[in-house]
């Protein structure tokens, strides 16, 4: 085998896998589906991890796989295998679709693992898209009841506001082609360079940068482009809100290393524009989370807060504040989907979950509780867990920079936040049951929940080894790091 | 092993409590609670056999790399502050545990692991010689705390659990950035490089970082104005929950500025002493007029507590050598003292299910063991000669008077209610009037119920009468901080 394939065998597997359920979809029945995803997902994960360290340059340049994309696959695929198990048997889908529910979700996964590798405006913009039509689809396919047609109203709002950021990106990626006259992203790089020389700054090339951003900024629910965010995660079904709300960032804060590295640090207007992004998402997020009773928006507008927090290592623009915001991403992905496995499994029937249906959970499934107790401690950024590392991670570099502005308004948003997630555990563990059934769990449920705690504390008390690689991938990506 | 004592204390507790996760019976679990903090509370001896008082510096130190690329260090190491501290610590958890013993019925494993992670967190807290490994274990001992609180607390445990939690986060968030600013400065997250460099820090530089340790600091003490989170959660903390964050919490507040605030920003400490002196009586005074007015024991306990630490924190910025020996003499006094008050308040509300003074008045005739508890407790409390805090504050009160005079004078009256209030309250559950309820059907102390009490009590004659080997552990190093702050 070359090492080009050897490269690419993750891929492969996927594409596979896809290929595979889409030949289920003519006739077997969901749960044929789901094993097939669970077997792809293994596959990927153990593909990845078997061409760790190999890297190619495939399709005449426009797509390159190294230990950065790597990394992100090896989390990518972890996800997935959660994102699987958290759906039990897909409740709240049509039952006639549920097929064709993994089908579309494998084809997210796809679009998400190429968006990793892509370094050429085409193939970044064709895998954004593979990443994201799916998911439109999916928030629609939850089933209908009575009162209940609030997901087709989501997906439309996911999907007009998808395409207009889209929009706007390509409009923003015709000015950088414009200048450069590559849509390669390392010759752009390079190219763009002498437009931000210091005091010769073009003025076209920070506008085509910061409408390309859009695109990107949007999947990241970054404010002001977050408006789909609540509505969401509140209108699709419990399994598609936590897919929506976590695998997703780890492709947007890898394309916006790779894009953000393009503004060069010399010129400030571009890390202020971000700033301001940040400081926005993260008092907007926070504010408004404060006053949500339900579980899953209240998540929704926590996660425009997290992707304000994550925003704070880019506008260091360098690599500590870049290996900062990939590593709060990782940590923010369990932590989101320890919450959302929680939430899932609360829901008797798939029902919406609103913090009083948390009530007394610690009697009712004391592993669930520990698992979304843990998580929102994470989530608000409470030493020894992930959070908190994640988080002194991007404020260390912001400072180093001379943000001191910036980790205030973030600490500051720290504390708020933590009004709202204490909301939470006063549920879980303070407040009576009042009659609430016990929940069971199988052995798959609670295996899911062990190890996503073990991992939210294991990456809060020893991040060193997962950071170290990050850094280290993050050499191997010539885009970037001056 | 004595190289790597520390370590040993802060992670027994913690394999204690996965143990204690998997023990299904409640007796066995007391039990095993009970007999591994005690085990944890014989092992922590040698840390003050093994401590060198003489020597300036940090002993048994222990580092490590922990994060590389954030250049944190697994640093632990004492000196005679911390010493005395950690022991504190490991003297207490037992007595919550044994003061648990009938208190707390439901959750018993929950509970049992919440106090021994609690106590790995405290000793982490004072062994850290590494800023984030500080904060990391500050933190992380909100989560137990708050849950002591809020699942086994009285009424309103829940608003007193998410103040508490709420307060206490809000104040050191800028303590995080307190940190990385240090760190940008220094290069490391060492403590001891930390207090090195700390003369050469910029005046504003040393103003805003003293302004970010103060909040956090003074939170926790709890310094007027900052005090109003402490009765809420004294009253609604069940016992061992109320001692645990009397005796050990409050102490990280006052550990926090002889550590960091007088050693890193000499100069903020300087500029700022005398507002922080100025509150300080404030405190005394304010703590000890309100805890006059309560008719709940457990808030007149509290009340009391914000005026002793007043005096620790008079002391701690007063810069005189017989201020920091009296200021953490008091912090070790206030731990034992109120520790047992709290004990003694818990006792009654186990028999009578009330803490009004009014429903208590006149138990004490049935119940003469505890009465003599409480009043040696109380008497503690007032600082009464031959106790321990009479030494503390009086050590305190040499310090304030050749620091001001006019503002001793002015804390007096805070020290007259102090004498007021312990004795209300003495001659209240004791005496009362003839229009007491009938008590007689109260049974007096238990067998536990006396070891929980009997080593605080000898703890307040002893350090009463005979204080010197506890001055002598932290004379040197206190005499380092002052060293440090250029006097």
């Amino acid at each position: 085998m070359s090492s080009s394939l050897t490269a690419f065998l993750p891929e492969l597997v996927l594409l596979a896998g896809a290929l595979g359920l889409f030949g289920l979809t003519l006739g077997s029945s969901a749960r044929q589906s789901k094993i097939a995803s669970l077997v792809t997902a293994a596959a990927f994960v153990a593909a990845v991890i078997l061409s760790f360290g190999t890297h190619a340059t495939l399709f005449n340049g426009a797509y390159r796989v190294d230990t950065f994309s790597q990394l992100f696959k090896l989390i990518l695929g972890l996800g997935y295998i959660v994102v699987l198990l958290l759906g039990r048997s897909l409740d709240d889908i049509r039952q006639d679709i549920r097929s064709e529910y993994y089908l579309f979700l494998s084809l997210g996964i796809c679009g998400l693992a190429f968006l990793f590798s892509s370094i050429e405006i085409i193939s970044v913009v064709i895998s954004l898209e593979l990443s994201s039509y799916p998911l439109y689809l999916m928030v629609a396919m939850r089933r209908e009841r009575d009162g209940q047609r609030v997901q087709m109203e989501s997906a439309i709002k996911y999907m007009m506001f998808g395409i207009s950021a889209n929009g706007i990106m390509f409009f923003g990626l015709s000015y950088l082609f414009g200048l450069t006259g590559t849509t390669s992203l390392p010759l752009m790089l390079e190219r763009l360079q002498p437009y931000f020389a210091a005091g010769h700054v073009n003025a076209l090339a920070i506008v085509g940068l910061a409408l390309s951003l859009s695109g990107f900024l949007y999947k990241f629910a970054i404010f002001p482009f977050h408006f789909w965010t609540p509505d969401v995660y509140q209108g699709s079904s419990n399994e598609t809100a936590a897919l929506v709300a976590s695998l997703p960032k780890l492709g947007a804060i890898a394309i916006l290393t790779r894009f953000v590295g393009l503004a060069s640090p010399t010129d400030s207007t571009i890390p202020t524009l971000l700033a301001v992004l940040a400081t926005a998402s993260m008092f907007y997020g926070n504010l408004v989370a404060l006053v949500q009773t339900d579980v899953k928006r209240l998540l929704g507008f926590s996660g425009i807060a997290h992707a304000g927090y994550a925003m704070v290592g880019l506008v260091a623009l360098g690599s500590a504040g870049f290996a900062a915001s990939i590593f709060y991403i990782a940590g923010y992905v369990l932590m989101v989907l320890a919450c959302f496995f929680v939430v899932s499994r609360v829901s008797p029937d798939g029902t919406n979950v609103s913090l009083s249906d948390l009530a007394g959970l610690h009697k009712r499934s004391p592993l669930l509780a520990l698992t979304i107790g843990l998580g929102v401690f994470a989530l608000g950024g409470i030493p020894p867990f992930v959070g908190f590392m994640a988080k002194f991670g991007l404020l260390n570099a912001a400072l180093d920079k001379g943000w001191l502005w910036l980790v205030i308004v973030t600490v500051i948003n720290s504390a708020i936040a933590i009004y709202y997630y204490l909301k939470i555990v006063k549920e879980a563990y303070f407040s009576d049951a009042a009659g609430r059934p016990a929940i069971a769990l199988d052995f798959a449920a609670k295996a899911a929940c062990i190890v996503l705690l073990l991992a939210i504390t294991a990456l809060g008390v020893a991040p060193g080894k997962l950071m170290q690689l990050i850094a280290a991938s993050l050499d191997t990506v010539q885009v970037a790091l001056n | 092993m004595k190289e790597h004592l520390l370590s040993v204390l802060i992670f027994a507790p913690l394999a204690a409590a996965a143990v204690a996760a998997a023990i299904s019976n409640e007796r066995v679990l007391r039990w095993w609670a009970l007999l591994s903090s005690l085990a944890i509370a014989v092992v922590s001896v040698p840390l003050y056999t093994g401590y060198i008082a003489t020597q300036t510096g940090f002993q048994f130190v222990e580092r490590c790399s922990w994060i590389p690329s954030l250049k944190i260090d697994y640093h632990l190491g004492v000196d005679g502050i911390s010493v005395l501290l950690i022991l504190l610590t490991t003297l207490i958890t037992p007595i919550c545990v044994a003061c648990s013993w009938t208190y707390i019925s439901k959750r018993v494993k929950e509970f049992m692991v919440c106090m021994l992670v609690m106590e790995a967190a405290m000793i982490g807290v004072f062994s850290a010689l590494d800023l984030v490994l500080f904060y990391v274990f500050w933190e992380a001992m909100l989560i137990p705390m708050t849950l002591l609180i809020g699942v086994w607390g009285g009424a309103r445990k829940i608003y007193a659990a998410l103040k508490f939690f709420i307060y206490t986060m809000a104040g050191s968030v800028l303590l995080l950035v307190a940190i990385v600013a240090l760190r940008l400065q220094v290069g490391t997250f060492s403590i001891p490089d930390m207090m090195a460099a700390g003369s050469g820090f910029g005046h504003s530089f040393q103003l805003w970082i003293f302004g970010a340790f103060f909040l956090s600091f003074a939170i926790k003490v709890p310094m007027f104005p900052f005090h109003t989170w402490l009765p809420a959660a004294h009253v609604e903390a069940p016992t061992a929950g109320s001692v645990v964050l009397a005796s050990v919490l409050l102490k990280m507040g006052t550990y926090g500025f002889l550590r960091f605030c007088l050693p890193i920003t000499p100069y903020a400490a300087h500029t700022l002493a005398p507002v922080v002196l100025v509150f300080s009586v404030i405190a005394i005074i304010y703590g000890g007029l309100a805890a006059l007015g309560q008719s709940d024991l457990k808030k007149l306990v509290a009340y009391s507590s914000v005026a002793h630490m007043g005096f620790a924190t008079f002391g701690i910025f007063s810069f005189t050598q017989s201020g920091l020996e009296g200021a953490t003499l008091v912090m070790i006094n206030h731990g034992v003292t109120t520790g047992a008050l709290f004990v003694c308040v818990g006792i009654l509300y186990e028999r009578l299910h009330t803490r009004d003074i009014g429903v208590l008045a006149g138990v004490g005739k049935y119940m003469p063991v505890f009465s003599t508890f409480l009043g040696l407790a109380c008497l503690s409390s007032m600082a009464f000669p031959g106790t321990n805090s009479f030494v503390g504050e009086f050590l305190v009160m040499v310090a304030g008077f050749s620091v001001s005079k006019t503002l001793m004078l002015c804390a007096v009256p805070g020290i007259v209610a102090a004498a007021a209030y312990n004795l209300r309250m003495l001659q209240k559950v004791c005496y009362g009037s003839p229009a007491n309820r009938d008590h007689s059907a109260v049974a007096d102390l238990n067998l536990r119920e006396i070891l929980t009490l009997a080593p605080l009590a000898v703890f307040i004659v002893w350090i009463g009468f005979h204080p010197q080997p506890f001055l002598d552990v932290m004379r040197d190093s206190l005499a380092h901080v002052l060293a440090q702050l250029g006097r």
